[in-house]
């Protein structure tokens, strides 16, 4: 019998056709997918990564919610060019906590990876209600409606809570208290900021849009944007520790 | 026997499914009534007014069909089913004008970003999902489910499988498309690109899914054909991969069962990873798998001559299926992806090159004897041309995966120019091609209304194309070297912005091109609609006409 009379087995049955094209088609994914989760050099252990608060939490998923993704990486690759452009390049660690990760696939603009704490909050209100009252050559949409908006804060511990379940190690107290730390981290004369800062050890707290009274949709981007890539110190990050 | 023709009784089908959807209708207003968010509660609303609806569809075309269930054959020949397919059909031309408008409309906020109108449902990253899935899902979907549910009734000579359940398929799926849609102008993604709707949505899509490979399963298995014709070989590829991709890549835990938002389980690498895998393989067996299914059908029907190789059909279905699946890696190229999972995407691309052209290959010269018909058919230029352009686009794919290619094409407009000469060359072409068979084939018309105009169309929707791609050729090179060029005292030669004012003359371009795309689309539609409106009817012949061979 040669071997394509053989292959009449699949064409004369459908579900033995089924169950060779499942058998083909598990194979790559299998072999490049399952040892992501067992390999222990696939997220080197970094210090300095934490999960996101509550108000960069909520301005994460405006991020993902205007589809900032399509236009701005959040991968900065170990190039010459791009390191000295964005600085250092990403580590898988940076985004462990990530659900979903932001990478992204485009630069229409710059990436982001590590924009955080490169320009004013000042800059950002101004840049993100109108790009180019800032860069007159930038295609970016203006988001004016972002200051516009209150964060509604009743479904954040929720967030939290299901952020922790699919493997953010949020504790008890954070959730339990995500309400008052929302509010508190765009207002560092409330009486939450202590309890924040304990919290959430050296994350900034700061009157991002500078506008009193609730957090706006423009506070939570914000505090989302001035966070990314400043977890981790690269002055005291070895490298070398992560070779195994 | 008179008992059953005298008394008419709901099929099990009929009842199950009334009950169904009674039962999501009565879901879909607690839903509504107890959202958490708006976007939630209009979804709900929406889901609850299409299960009304689709009850008492249900009830109404019980009350009118006659008693008996319609005969599988009439006179010894096979009692089609195209009502589905001509609904698939007309509203795939629907969405392929919407896709390729909203397109156009992105094209030129990327050129004038005055057009994004500073509101939130008008941006660009709220309406770029919303074209990707239009052509893709909705256009390319709508044409996938017409053309899968023609072929396999004709190359097995059996009625679809099942009543209602073709309908099932064709309607859920298109009120999944109106899910997405709307939730995308409405903020409602997981901003997994081409996987964007949320928990709800995917929920939905995996219940038509399966009903789409049970639909499709059952015909092949009541087939009338010894052998499966090679062309529902990729058809079963592209449902069955689908399925796993689809649940491989949208696990998520709702915040709430009554919101829209949701947090997938999976996070960081391992996230991009199952992402791009999804994502790829969305290419891999969406845009090619199911596509290269109409190829196989459509192109020996149109041009009158049996497939070129069957051997080479084989070995194109089995390398294509298996090597695709390891392709994603190369989305992820020297980022926090292990390198071992990088080189592993990469070579595997750039072996997906030879099944890739076996199979264009294998299009190209089912010609062989009937190349004349070029001159004087447009329809087989537009699906000859198609393959071409899949040659195109699949040595393109695995020369940018390499990854010295790679660190320069990333990010750029490259990509998008590449994603274009498969998108509207391959996947574009072959499905207007397939459109203009079809449409004729299921409204039982002579011919199309007019050949003229679909030279019209092939001619200006290719010089579209060229237009596309060589603008974002010419822009994605462009951005790569300004991003890393260097000047005489080694600093950064280019701002960032220097790059991004660099690009405006080639955006408009682009959008060009893909007005030119749009304007051969809307001559099509008219085209059919006219095909349709007044095309002269066929006259059904007898049981005579010869039943297409396997390909052997």
């Amino acid at each position: 019998m040669s071997f394509w009379t053989r292959h009449h087995i699949f064409e004369k049955n459908s579900i033995i056709l089924i169950i060779g094209i499942l058998a083909v088609i598990s194979v790559g994914g299998l072999v490049e997918i399952t040892p992501l989760f067992y390999l222990k050099s696939t997220i080197e252990v970094v210090d300095g990564i934490r999960p996101y608060t509550p108000l960069e939490l909520t301005g994460r998923n405006i991020y993902i919610r205007e589809g900032c993704y399509l236009c701005h990486s959040q991968m900065i690759r170990p190039l010459r060019d791009e390191v000295e452009r964005y600085g250092h390049y990403s580590l898988a660690a940076e985004s462990m906590y990530d659900h979903p990760f932001q990478w992204g696939s485009k630069r229409t603009g710059p990436d982001l990876a590590r924009v955080g704490a490169k320009y004013s909050d000042d800059w950002h209100v101004t840049h993100l209600t109108n790009p180019r009252a800032i860069v007159p050559q930038s295609v970016m949409p203006g988001y004016p409606f972002l200051a516009e908006t209150e964060v509604d804060p009743s479904m954040i511990a929720d967030h939290l809570r299901t952020s922790r379940a699919v493997g953010v190690p949020y504790t008890d107290d954070q959730i339990a208290s995500a309400v008052d730390d929302l509010k508190a981290q765009a207002d560092p004369d409330s009486a939450g900021v202590d309890g924040f800062a304990k919290r959430y050890p050296k994350a900034v707290v700061r009157n991002f849009d500078g506008k009193p009274g609730m957090p706006t949709e423009m506070d939570a981007l914000i505090a989302y944007l001035q966070m990314l890539g400043t977890l981790v110190d690269f002055k005291l990050y070895n490298e070398k520790a992560n070779l195994r | 026997m008179n008992q059953s023709l005298s008394s008419k009784r709901m099929t099990n089908g009929e009842a199950g499914l009334a009950l169904f959807f009674s039962l999501a209708a009565f879901l879909c207003l607690i839903g509504a009534a107890k959202a958490v968010d708006s976007a939630f509660a209009f979804h709900a609303s929406l889901g609850a007014a299409a299960s009304l609806w689709a009850v008492f569809a249900i009830f109404n075309r019980y009350f009118d069909r006659p008693y008996a269930a319609p005969p599988q054959e009439i006179n010894g020949r096979p009692n089609y089913n195209l009502g589905p397919i001509r609904f698939a059909t007309a509203i795939s031309v629907f969405w392929g004008i919407a896709g390729f408008t909203v397109g156009l409309l992105i094209a030129c906020q990327l050129a004038w970003p005055a057009l994004n109108f500073d509101l939130p449902w008008t941006s660009f990253g709220r309406l770029r999902p919303l074209h990707t899935s239009a052509v893709v899902f909705a256009f390319g979907g709508n044409v996938l489910i017409a053309t899968s549910f023609y072929v396999v009734q004709k190359t097995c000579r059996v009625r679809l499988a099942g009543e209602l359940a073709p309908w099932f398929v064709v309607l859920g799926y298109n009120f999944f498309i109106l899910i997405a849609g709307t939730g995308y102008l409405l903020g409602v993604t997981q901003s997994k690109e081409y996987a964007e709707p949320e928990w709800y949505a995917d929920l939905w899509l995996t219940i038509v899914w399966v009903t789409y490979l049970l639909v499709f399963l059952m015909t092949l298995i009541k087939r009338k054909e010894p052998h499966i014709y090679v062309a529902n070989w990729f058809y079963l590829a592209f449902i069955i991969t689908i399925a796993v991709l689809h649940l491989g890549n949208n696990p998520a835990i709702p915040v709430s069962v009554f919101g829209s938002k949701s947090y997938i389980l999976w996070g960081g690498v391992q996230d991009a990873m199952f992402q791009w895998w999804y994502g790829h393989n969305a290419v891999g067996f969406f845009l090619t798998a199911g596509f290269l299914a109409i190829m196989y059908y459509f192109i020996p029907k149109r041009a009158e001559r049996p497939v070129y190789s069957y051997r080479l059909s084989i070995i194109h279905f089995w390398a294509i299926i298996f090597l695709y699946i390891w392709a994603g890696p190369h989305h992820l190229h020297y980022t926090a992806l292990p390198d071992w999972a990088q080189t592993l995407g990469m070579t595997f691309s750039i072996m997906l090159w030879m099944p890739s052209w076996g199979g264009m290959i294998n299009g190209l010269m089912t010609l062989s004897g009937a190349w004349d018909k070029l001159r004087t058919d447009p329809v087989l230029r537009m699906l000859v041309v198609s393959v071409a352009f899949y040659g195109m686009a699949t040595f393109e794919g695995p020369l940018m995966s390499i990854k010295v290619v790679n660190s320069l094409s990333h990010y750029t407009d490259w990509t998008i120019g590449h994603v274009h000469s498969g998108a509207l060359g391959w996947v574009g072409f072959v499905s207007f091609g397939a459109l203009y068979c079809l449409v004729p084939w299921i409204w039982h018309r002579k011919a199309l209304y007019s050949l003229k105009l679909v030279n019209w169309h092939f001619w200006i929707a290719t010089l579209g194309i060229v237009i596309y791609i060589s603008s974002m050729w010419v822009s994605g090179i462009l951005q790569g070297l300004m991003w890393r060029a260097y000047n005489s005292l080694g600093f950064l030669e280019y701002s960032f912005i220097e790059s991004v004012d660099a690009m405006h003359p080639f955006y408009v371009i682009r959008a060009t091109g893909g007005a030119l795309f749009l304007i051969g689309a809307l001559i099509m539609a008219y085209n059919l609609w006219m095909t349709v409106r007044v095309g002269e009817a066929e006259e059904l012949t007898p049981a005579s006409s010869p039943a297409l061979q396997p390909a052997e």
